[in-house]
């Protein structure tokens, strides 16, 4: 698709080039918003360094009149406003496309493209003449390109204008400011620049109902919503931000006004090993508790996680992935915690794992992991990656069902306790596979030993084989229970030939690629994995599906190695489409995948495409 | 060690206590530790100490990590609720057990490799935290379960029962505990139990983190001439520099102490201590000077034992944390749920 296409109204990616710790943030966050609030619908996707000063950072807004949530892979508006990267910035708009940049400095040498249009607007000339101090200069330098923005793709100003006047409510010196800026950069640009270009935003109503919202935010607020009193935590980008949500939305929920108590706590641990030994601990004493992590934090907490499967102590974790091996690239995302999620910790050691996709998916599976580890009584592990924690993203509106009651399993009360000869911690009473459990402080008769060590179903330590492994052959039981009980896939299916299977964030790139592959003439059935264990429908889906494609963002296709190990598909069944550079997946590279492999037929079926 | 279960009958005229429980319904399992182990000995202590303050069971968790003295957890209060977690990580799972219900009493039982080494980071968090726990290592300068390798807490020239010379110098956990700013550090024998119960019975009325290190020989593997961790060698190095007696809430005590060398401490709850001087230049209540003696003390080889420091009135846990009275474990869903019209303002910002 080219610039050139006839209609792009509500149409087109803006890339916005700046330095990190330069407040580019608000600027972007300002323009994305003004977008939506003209009730177009939006995605904001941001790509930061590792680095908190000083290194190059781009935030990427796509208009999209169609709705689609990924990010599109191409760039039409390219604000390049660092020189550090004013080369590949160039390189990357698209044939048509425009690219504008500062022109207080000439840069005639380094923009060498004839097919694009070339625009230049004195941002750093305008603030310096208008406004004091250096701090202050360099801000209102990213409002003044919101402002040429604003001119350029014809964003109504009196939105701007409203959403600085809330922002800045209790300064209102500020809203002064910033307007001057983003007004500097508006009348540059319609005075000198060919305003409005074809790539503009005509205002729809597609966007009520509507918030725009991250999944850390989401999932931290879920965590409240659940119920949860206590999250330990050790600092790791991505997952840091969602325990800053549940810490803001506890102070402003969980206070009690009579006494400035909190109802919750938050801990900083000394490291993820103690973390997950704090979320056990609470957890066992029958608080609700959880932590969140990114891949380093998981490899720590093996150990930890094979003791709470073995002690049957429930405990949830959020995995926000992040590009690994080892500390890998922090800021980027990727899928590439599935596997070591699923079996972590040694041993027969196996996880229960759901997969959000989007923010509203992070806030109800929060709700939905803690129900699932209590009634399990095992860890119950959440993989967000850092696309769907840290990005904006436009979602429906949380609604909040007034009749939840939180799931806590099968737990015994006194009077429960009272009432029985004998309490058999691991016994399978129900024969679902799921014992009974008690809460220290109860009652004696609840009382048992909670041991790593090899144990009896009365909760009595064991050498003996037999004893053993009636324990062990239980947990397997429950294992098969918790196939039925976690989120089961997302399926839509028209009975064609080809699926199509992802996890997570590969959601909207594969529905987009889905719709665009249809007007090509590929038609394909859907199905989004959520859960595993995987549910019966999970390998229903494939079987009934001579080829399916199977697209996630790791190197080593690592839910297709699940999906061959836990079900009893053909291997020859499953082909991948693998990306896991970093950036989030487009849809572009799913269609391209998938077009290579329905072109080129005769390949064996089992080869990775790799475009 | 025995393989023979205790007979559950006992005696009606054995001593009750205020609940009207015997010692004997403090016991646990039996132990499964060698005959003659100093830990053996601390178990006892801990039932004594339990029964004479009327713990209740329920009441009691008990945790530990992964070594001989983690097991002990088992061979006692058997109505009380035990996790024995990962190896050094007992620290952690007494935080969160904690967070979660501020009102029970935590008496985790460690030893030297499971706290000096591969748990020691947990260890020093749990100070820092001010965690109000009781938290005994059972201290035997060597590793136990896997036969005989020495532990961080073993003494410079202490030998292996092999004969191996250890040349690394020791971590002292009490010394460790002062200069972290713990607020109950305390040191004992094994083999000395009218010292032992009433140090563990004033650990369990101090709000905050309460160390008491336990010298606790290891008959097997550490209790051979030329080990500075044997039976002999730890009677003929400790010394009582002060000596603790426990005084619950309610008994009067003005008559059993004079004034001179007494020093009554009161606790949160209105329980008492009284501090004994043995060692006349000992200050168990200014932190330097107790850090500076002990030192001084160990230097000429000698182990000072006792309380060796308290101070009250440092914030716990809960409190740097401004939790409620209420644990949090069971405050209700409802006060917990901030409902839909909550979440419909919360969300305001984000439209």
């Amino acid at each position: 698709m080219s610039a050139a296409t006839p209609n792009r109204i509500n149409d087109f990616v803006i890339k916005i080039a700046t330095v990190n710790g330069t407040g580019s943030a608000s600027a972007n966050g300002l323009l994305m918003k003004a977008v939506f609030r003209s009730g177009v619908p939006v995605v904001g996707k941001n790509y930061f360094p590792s680095n908190i000063q000083g290194m190059p950072t781009w935030y990427e807004i796509r208009v999209t009149r169609d709705g689609y949530r990924a990010r599109s892979g191409t760039v039409d508006i390219m604000v390049a406003l660092n020189a550090e990267t004013y080369a590949r910035d160039l390189q990357e708009v698209v044939s048509g496309g425009y690219f504008l940049y500062d022109s207080t400095w000439p840069r005639a040498a380094l923009m060498k493209r004839d097919d694009i249009t070339v625009l230049g607007v004195p941002f750093a000339r305008l603030c310096n003449e208008n406004f004091q101090g250096v701090r202050t200069r360099i801000l209102m330098k990213n409002i003044c390109y919101a402002g040429a923005l604003a001119a350029l793709c014809d964003i109504d100003l009196d939105v701007i204008r409203a959403m600085l006047a809330e922002t800045y409510a209790k300064k209102p010196k500020l809203v002064d400011s910033n307007m001057l800026a983003i007004q500097l950069g508006y009348d540059y640009a319609r005075a000198n620049l060919p305003c409005p270009l074809p790539l503009r935003v005509e205002k729809m109503d597609a966007t009520r109902g509507q918030i725009i919202i991250d999944g850390n935010t989401a999932a931290g607020l879920g965590c409240i919503y659940a119920g949860a009193t206590v999250g330990a935590w050790y600092p790791i980008t991505p997952s840091t931000s969602l325990m800053d949500a549940f810490k803001m939305f506890g102070d402003r929920l969980r206070v009690d006004p009579a006494t400035g108590r909190k109802n919750y706590m938050m801990i900083q641990a000394e490291d993820e090993l103690a973390s997950i030994g704090m979320v056990i601990g609470a957890n066992w004493n029958g608080a609700r508790a959880f932590t969140a992590t990114s891949g380093p934090g998981l490899s720590l907490m093996q150990e930890f996680l094979g003791l709470a499967y073995y002690t049957e102590t429930p405990t949830v974790l959020f995995d926000v992935q992040r590009v690994g091996p080892s500390t890998g690239m922090p800021t980027r995302t990727q899928q590439a915690d599935i596997r070591a999620a699923a079996y972590a910790s040694h041993g027969d050691t196996r996880q229960v794992c759901i997969y959000p996709a989007n923010p509203e998916e992070c806030f109800q599976f929060a709700l939905q992991a803690f129900d699932l580890a209590e009634r399990l009584q095992t860890p119950v592990l959440v993989l967000s990656d850092i696309d769907i924690g840290m990005n904006d993203w436009m979602c429906p509106e949380f609604k909040w069902d007034e009749n939840y009651v939180p799931d806590r399993g099968k737990v015994l009360d006194a009077e429960q306790l009272a009432g029985m000869e004998k309490f058999w911690r691991y016994y399978d009473h129900d024969n679902d596979g799921i014992p009974q459990r008690t809460i220290p402080g109860v009652s004696s008769r609840g009382a048992y030993f909670a041991r790593g060590s090899g144990h009896n179903q009365y909760g009595g330590y064991t050498e003996d084989s037999r004893d053993y492994q009636l324990v062990l052959d239980r947990l397997r039981k429950k294992w098969l229970t918790a196939a039925r009980l976690v989120p089961a896939a997302v399926i839509e299916s028209a009975g064609q030939e080809l699926g199509i299977v992802t996890v997570g964030s590969g959601d909207a790139p594969v529905r987009e690629a889905i719709a665009r592959l249809r007007s090509q003439g590929v038609h394909l059935d859907f199905m989004r994995v959520r859960g595993f264990p995987f549910g019966e429908e999970v390998e229903r889906f494939l079987n009934e599906h001579k080829q399916n494609f199977i697209v996630e963002q790791n190197r080593d296709a690592q839910l297709r190695g699940l999906l061959t190990l836990e079900t009893g598909v053909e291997k020859s069944r499953l082909r991948s489409i693998l990306h896991y550079n970093g950036m989030p997946l487009a849809a572009g590279y799913v269609v391209a995948g998938v077009m290579s492999a329905v072109q080129d037929q005769a390949r064996p079926a089992a080869q990775l495409v790799r475009p | 060690m025995s393989f023979m279960s205790k007979p559950k009958v006992a005696h009606p005229d054995l001593p009750k206590n205020a609940l009207g429980l015997t010692r004997r319904n403090y016991e646990g399992a039996n132990s499964t530790l060698c005959a003659g182990c100093g830990h053996d000995s601390i178990t006892a202590a801990i039932i004594e100490a339990c029964w004479a303050n009327a713990v209740e069971p329920r009441n009691l968790v008990k945790l530990s990590g992964i070594g001989c003295s983690s097991k002990t957890t088992a061979y006692f209060v058997a109505g009380a609720h035990g996790f024995n977690s990962v190896h050094g990580r007992m620290p952690s799972v007494a935080t969160g057990a904690n967070a979660a219900n501020r009102q029970l009493l935590y008496l985790g039982v460690s030893g030297d490799g499971d706290t000096l080494s591969i748990g020691i980071g947990q260890f020093i968090h749990a100070i820092r935290r001010n965690l109000n726990m009781v938290y005994i290592i059972e201290n035997n300068g060597v590793y136990g379960l896997t036969k005989g390798q020495f532990s961080a807490s073993a003494d410079v020239g202490s030998t292996a029962k092999k004969g191996e010379v250890n040349n690394q110098a020791p971590i002292d956990p009490v010394q460790l505990a002062l200069t972290l700013g713990a607020s109950f550090v305390a040191r004992s024998f094994s083999g000395d139990k009218p010292q032992l119960v009433p140090l563990i019975q004033a650990a369990m009325h101090h709000k905050g983190f309460a160390l008491i290190d336990v010298l606790s020989p290891c008959v097997t593997f550490n209790d051979h001439e030329g080990s500075t961790r044997s039976y002999q060698y730890s009677r003929e190095h400790y010394d009582e520099a002060v000596h603790t007696d426990f005084v619950p809430p309610s008994a009067d005590i003005s008559v059993e102490y004079g004034p001179g060398e007494a020093l009554p401490v009161t606790m949160h709850d209105g329980s008492r201590i009284v501090l004994r001087k043995i060692d006349k230049d000992y200050d168990p209540i200014n932190r330097g000077n107790a850090l500076a003696r002990i030192r001084e003390r160990l230097r000429e080889n000698e182990y000072l034992t006792g309380l060796l420091h308290i101070s009250t009135g440092q914030p716990e846990f809960h409190e740097l944390n401004a939790t409620p009275d209420v644990p949090l474990n069971e405050l209700p869903y409802a006060v917990l749920n901030p409902g839909a019209a909550a979440l419909s303002k919360v969300l305001a910002r984000y439209r």
